[in-house]
């Protein structure tokens, strides 16, 4: 943008921002105090410096610090991110009503109008980015505390383990849950994991893939693998679907997956886990 | 050929072990000591505990999976046994489900499948 960043436009609103900062604050509504003025301050001290206005909202640290602030506590506040986006272009209205104020010559206001939209635009941006970041980490903070949650692996019985699944199964959960088991199974020599799915709602093929999957490393380690929990509605989808659970031991409840269990484990000749 | 992979003989059970550093060349020669000692040695059972590895690759799990067939053309059965969690993870992803190989958790339990028993207890059986 030609002209924009020259250094008298430059002087002029690091002026308007040092001598109408009380006066800016106040029209500027909607803001706390103690916001408004850090946030003023700051622009006006990377006015009197030499970082491009394209680049004062990314990389001068005052500024910056000041928008993340603001925009954090707005979110924690419950504000929506447009508003809080809405409220930083407000401040253009403010600042350029302020150059009205401040110079006659109708070049300069424009070129200092110029210049207030750069710098306020991508500090507007800025916040929105910091709040979609913010929401970002909180999803991921609690999708991995949902994962480490959902998990369970019990001890049913000597050499017996439940896994009682809860929610969909995608392959992020199935890793932790097959980690999660095959740990156990080391750890309390198990020799039957029993896998309820009472509390998984759908089973589609990915599912049903990733039970496969399971169950061939459970076999794997040299354990039986005995699925339970599945009710007639998923009885029926898997039927549909044509998934082959042929080579799966299946039971209802759980209570017939611990008998089935308690079963393998009484036959002395038990024909053990063959793979396949 | 000399493997220096141990296999020791209990009765009619032959017992290996494959080590970590495993490489194409003594997989091969330790199936054919293998298979000599289950056909000249009249051996019922085979168990071979992989416990100390730590990656088995495409190649060594063909290389059980020949085993398990060669070992049950000549009447034997073949366990593996002990693998590792991880090792069981990354087969799975892999999609090699080691066919036809019988499993067992450690060695105890793969000489329990093919027969034996702990003398003062036999907490398994019913």
């Amino acid at each position: 943008m030609l002209g924009t960043d020259d250094g008298q436009v430059r002087a002029v609103l690091a002026r308007i921002l040092e001598e109408d900062r009380a006066t800016l604050a106040r029209e500027w509504a909607g803001q706390g105090d103690g916001d408004g003025r850090e946030l003023l301050e700051a622009l006006r001290n990377a006015l009197g410096g030499t970082l491009a206005v394209s680049r004062i909202a990314e990389q001068d640290p005052a500024v910056r610090d000041a928008l993340t602030s603001l925009s954090e506590r707005r979110a924690r506040a419950g504000a929506e991110p447009s508003a809080t986006a809405m409220a930083i272009l407000a401040l253009k209205r403010t600042m350029l009503s302020a150059i009205e104020r401040h110079t006659e010559d109708s070049a300069l206001r424009y070129r200092a109008a110029l210049l207030v939209n750069e710098l306020l635009d991508s500090a507007g941006v800025l916040t929105f980015e910091v709040y979609s970041a913010g929401r970002e980490r909180i999803i991921r903070e609690q999708h991995s505390q949902v994962l480490e949650l959902s998990t369970p692996v019990v001890r049913l019985w000597r050499h017996v383990l439940a896994v009682p699944l809860i929610g969909t199964l995608d392959s992020a959960r199935t890793q932790v849950v097959m980690n999660n088991l095959l740990e156990a199974i080391q750890a309390n020599e198990a020799r039957v994991a029993i896998i309820d799915i009472t509390g998984v709602p759908t089973v589609d093929t990915a599912v049903a893939q990733h039970l496969l999957q399971t169950v061939s490393a459970v076999r794997l380690m040299g354990a039986e693998c005995v699925v339970s929990g599945i009710r007639p509605s998923i009885a029926q989808t898997i039927t549909q679907l044509g998934i082959d659970l042929s080579h799966i031991v299946t039971r209802g409840s759980l209570a017939d997956a611990l008998a089935t269990a308690m079963q393998l484990l009484g036959d002395g000749a038990r024909p053990g886990a063959v793979t396949g | 050929m000399n493997t220096g992979l141990p296999i020791l003989r209990l009765g009619d059970v032959l017992l290996g072990g494959l080590l970590s550093d495993l490489d194409d060349k003594t997989a091969l020669a330790f199936t054919d000591e293998l298979t000599t000692r289950i056909a000249n040695e009249g051996i019922r059972g085979v168990v071979i505990d992989i416990s100390r590895l730590e990656i088995v690759d495409s190649f060594v799990a063909r290389v059980l999976m020949q085993l398990a067939a060669t070992g049950r053309l000549l009447g034997t059965r073949m366990i593996v046994a002990g693998m590792r969690p991880a090792v069981a993870l990354t087969l799975t992803e892999l999609g090699l489900q080691l066919t036809g190989v019988q499993t067992a958790l450690n060695a105890e339990q793969a000489m329990e499948l093919l027969g034996w028993r702990r003398p003062e207890e036999a907490p398994h059986a019913s």
